[in-house]
């Protein structure tokens, strides 16, 4: 093809996919930073602060605006974070909503059954039994060769059963409580309230550990082609089921920030939140064939999502449309998504013709 | 060069056997690799090649007989212990993560690491550049591995297999989608491996190759090891005679055909990165070959002009009418059939009975005020499937059930009961056993006798030969020839396959 005929070429594949090593350090960087999805979800994140901030300004500006705007994505976070691990791989954990509900109802139990339990072997607890939790998807998906999201939706129902029937009409209160448990909700650290600061650490820990762990990097390569994974040698089943069990770890976290943040517990605490955490990881740029995406957009998307149905009703927009908003925010990052894969992956092809 | 028999051998398999079901797809395969080796092993595509290396190299288990490496008995249950063993495959077919870049293609699940166990990605860029270096090639370290060429990407598993340090490096059709210059840097590189004593098995259907590079041949036949001799001491004709074995005229029973009218044109389909210009014409009554390597763009040409794959330029006439792109309802309803190369997947309801399978496509014409009763079905069904003796005990059997070369008849009969002008059909003989071969080619010449326009992809060549009126070649994204029947020889055809052509 000479340089002249461009016109069957819609645009050149950009020097950063094509030859990026040729690009001088700091120019690669920046470029890689610039297209990538994280920031503009970080722009359109700020973006909603200011509007809602111009409308009403307590929204930023109040005693307990900064808490709120860092505290109330806290819990959907560590969700977001563990079902993107798990998207990634190319499958889904649609129990951690259930999983949440029966860790967070198992915390209040646990300071009420044994009251002299240190605070730190109930999180302990619960921690692992979200992950005992997580380890039965995870068993189940890797040999039982049935989509994950059919093995999680069968769970979703089985621990939010198991929940009904051992709380009832139980409720775990506040009063119920240790004051020192419940202070960890409202407790700051040089101004970053302590449960953000949990839900921080674990998604630094994750994402440094997907980004330079052999681990990680199998995940993204399982998500990415599963057949090309086993003729690689790779362990895919163990990975897949690590990736379950982080998932459900993480939701049982998520349980017992529940119980410390909102002090009521009830058995349908988290009723419909995996959905949210699916939205999130989809919004924040996670591929939903897997492969690709990071926990850092997963992240950012739940604060989205949190800080979006927070804003709404102060802009004065009525409750259908943020229900509505919310899911054309989530319909257009997919589509978003797979205008850019196709068109990534046309530029390249294309790109062979001028080698 | 030394006798076949002294010393240990790095890898042997003796008398291995593998059956996938029904099919036998190896019934006795031998082979015997020697250190500081580049062995050939040929045979036709069906010989039970790909299964023989397959079990060497742990993804499939070996139902009988012996594997030894350097000496010792071993039996693989995964390719991870295979390539822990020692042993490199590049597969025909690459296998890579398409969202990760091809320096994390080349070090998955063995990424250098640095301080604290953390993957080193700065000394991985730069041990695959010296990788790509050593290749001559000229790829960058950070690219994705989205959108590599054939070439690029067979580079990345060669590369990879370079750096695993192999004692066995199998090698299956590597140059199938290489230029000239590529296949020389890669012999250049196989033979510096060959001198550091490693093993080497070369499987390739390009004698001048085989004979360029390997030092010992051992030719494969329908599942069975027929000889091993050195290179030196046979030709290409012997070889040829040891890989056929029989001759092709019998397995094929075309009957000469008068064609009719142009059925299909095909003109100036392009679809950049993928095919160029690709123009041609099929009449009635005609069987056209569409013949080619590995990678070439055969199966993209056909589902581009059957609708199911786009193309920027160009235009595809079906008996005068104009088909629109990406509408293969419409394809089929001016009366284009097209049987896929995977059968089970898009061919059939493999879950159904036959009876639903036939009647799936002419639905709409069999439904009486929309709905479609079983009777309706069966009839249609019956027609069909019995001018094809197709061998089921009754229509209500379950397709899932039958053998490779019944199903496939009944995929035939179901497109056929469409009634089209234009048959297209991809690799109609793949997973079939010999036996059965030719009751599917039988079919189809008797099809070709009744006017219907037939465009058949195969990769055997005795096949695309022995049934096709007229060849098409295409290489590498072009029709490189076309070659009427009397015409067509085994040299012709790779000649057009392997060299981008002059004939346009």
């Amino acid at each position: 093809m000479t340089p002249t005929d461009t016109t069957t070429h819609e645009e050149a594949a950009p020097e950063v996919l094509l030859h990026p090593s040729r690009m001088p350090r700091g120019r690669r960087w920046l470029t890689t930073l610039l297209r990538s999805r994280e920031l503009s979800i970080l722009f359109v994140l700020l973006l909603v602060i200011a509007v809602a901030t111009i409308k009403t300004p307590s929204f930023l500006f109040s005693s307990n605006s900064w808490r709120d705007l860092l505290l109330t994505p806290s819990i959907l976070i560590l969700l977001a974070v563990g079902q993107a691990v798990v998207i990634i791989t190319r499958n889904v954990d649609l129990s951690v909503g259930s999983v949440l509900g029966l860790t967070a109802y198992l915390t209040g139990r646990m300071f009420i059954d044994h009251p002299n339990l240190p605070i730190v072997a109930v999180v302990l607890i619960g921690v692992l039994a979200g992950a005992a939790l997580g380890l039965v998807n995870g068993l189940l998906v890797g040999f039982g060769r049935v989509p994950a999201l059919v093995i999680t939706l069968g769970t979703l129902y089985i621990y939010r059963g198991i929940v009904l029937t051992w709380a009832g009409s139980d409720r775990i209160n506040a009063s119920d409580l240790p004051r020192d448990f419940l202070a960890l909700g409202t407790k700051q650290v040089l101004g970053f309230p302590v449960l953000f600061l949990v839900a921080f650490a674990v998604l630094v820990a994750v994402g440094y550990h997907l980004h330079t762990a052999r681990s990680g990097r199998e995940l993204y390569a399982i998500g990415s082609d599963p057949d090309a994974a086993v003729l690689y040698g790779l362990r895919v089943r163990r990975r897949l089921i690590a990736a379950f069990v982080l998932s459900g770890a993480l939701a049982g976290l998520a349980g017992v920030v529940y119980t410390a943040r909102y002090g009521t517990v009830s058995s349908d605490a988290g009723s419909g939140i995996e959905l949210q955490a699916v939205a999130a990881v989809v919004v924040g740029g996670v591929a939903i064939f897997g492969g690709s995406g990071t926990v850092w957009g997963a992240a950012l998307g739940a604060v989205l999502l949190v800080t979006i149905n927070r804003a709404l009703p102060i802009v004065g927009i009525p409750d259908f449309w943020q229900q509505a908003l919310v899911g054309v925010l989530i319909l257009s990052a997919i589509v978003l998504d797979r205008i850019l894969s196709v068109r990534r992956a046309r530029q390249l092809i294309e790109s062979r013709d001028d080698a | 060069m030394s006798t076949v028999d002294d010393g240990v051998a790095t890898l042997e398999l003796r008398a291995v056997s593998k059956a996938f079901g029904s099919v036998v797809a190896l019934r006795s395969g031998t082979l015997r690799v020697r250190p500081g080796s580049i062995h050939a092993l040929v045979g036709e595509n069906g010989a039970g090649k790909s299964t023989l290396i397959k079990i060497a190299a742990g993804v499939h288990r070996r139902d009988g007989g012996e594997m030894l490496l350097g000496g010792e008995s071993v039996d693989f249950g995964s390719t991870a212990e295979s390539k822990a063993a020692g042993i490199a495959v590049i597969y025909q077919e690459p296998t890579l993560f398409p969202d990760l870049s091809v320096t994390e293609n080349i070090f998955m699940g063995r990424q250098l690491l640095g301080s604290g166990r953390r993957i080193d990605r700065h000394a991985m860029y730069e041990e695959a550049e010296r990788l790509f270096t050593g290749l001559g090639v000229d790829l960058d370290p950070r690219r994705p591995a989205l959108g590599l060429s054939i070439a690029d990407q067979q580079i990345i598993e060669i590369a990879k297999a370079i750096s695993l340090d192999a004692r066995v490096l199998i090698m299956d059709e590597p140059t199938a989608a290489l230029s000239g210059v590529e296949v020389e840097r890669l012999f250049t590189v196989a033979r510096r491996l060959r001198d550091e004593g490693r093993a080497l098995v070369f499987i390739s259907h390009r004698f001048d190759e085989v004979f360029a590079l390997c030092d010992t041949v051992t030719v494969m036949r329908d599942g069975d090891y027929i000889d091993t001799v050195p290179i030196a001491d046979t030709t290409v004709d012997a070889m040829v005679a040891l890989m056929v074995g029989r001759e092709v005229s019998d397995l094929f029973p075309k009957t000469p055909s008068t064609p009719g009218d142009v059925v299909l044109e095909v003109e100036g389909l392009t679809s950049p990165g993928v095919f160029h210009d690709v123009s041609f014409t099929v009449r009635a009554g005609e069987i056209v070959g569409l013949a080619g390597l590995v990678g070439a763009g055969r199966s993209e040409i056909v589902r581009a002009v059957f609708g199911v794959d786009g193309y920027d330029e160009g235009s595809v006439t079906l008996a005068g009418r104009r088909l629109r792109r990406r509408d293969p309802a419409g394809s089929i309803r001016a009366g284009l059939a097209f049987i896929p190369e995977d059968r089970r997947q898009q061919g059939l309801v493999t879950d159904a009975s036959v009876a639903h399978n036939i009647a799936g496509v002419i639905r709409t014409r069999l439904a009486k005020a929309g709905l479609i009763t079983q009777a309706a079905e069966n009839t249609a069904a019956r027609t069909w499937a019995a001018r094809l003796e197709v061998k089921t005990g009754a229509l209500d059997m379950l397709a899932s059930t039958m053998s490779g070369g019944n199903q496939q008849k009944v995929v035939i009969a179901k497109w056929l009961a469409t009634e089209p002008k234009l048959l297209i059909i991809d690799e109609p003989t793949r997973g079939i056993d010999v036996g059965t071969k030719a009751e599917v080619h039988r079919l189809l010449s008797e099809l070709a006798g009744q006017g219907l326009a037939i465009l058949m992809i195969s990769s055997e060549l005795p096949e695309v030969l022995g049934m096709s009126d007229r060849v098409l070649v295409v290489c590498e994204g072009r029709l490189t020839a076309d070659i009427p029947r009397d015409e067509a020889t085994p040299e012709a055809v790779m000649r057009a396959a392997t060299h981008t052509a002059e004939v346009a």
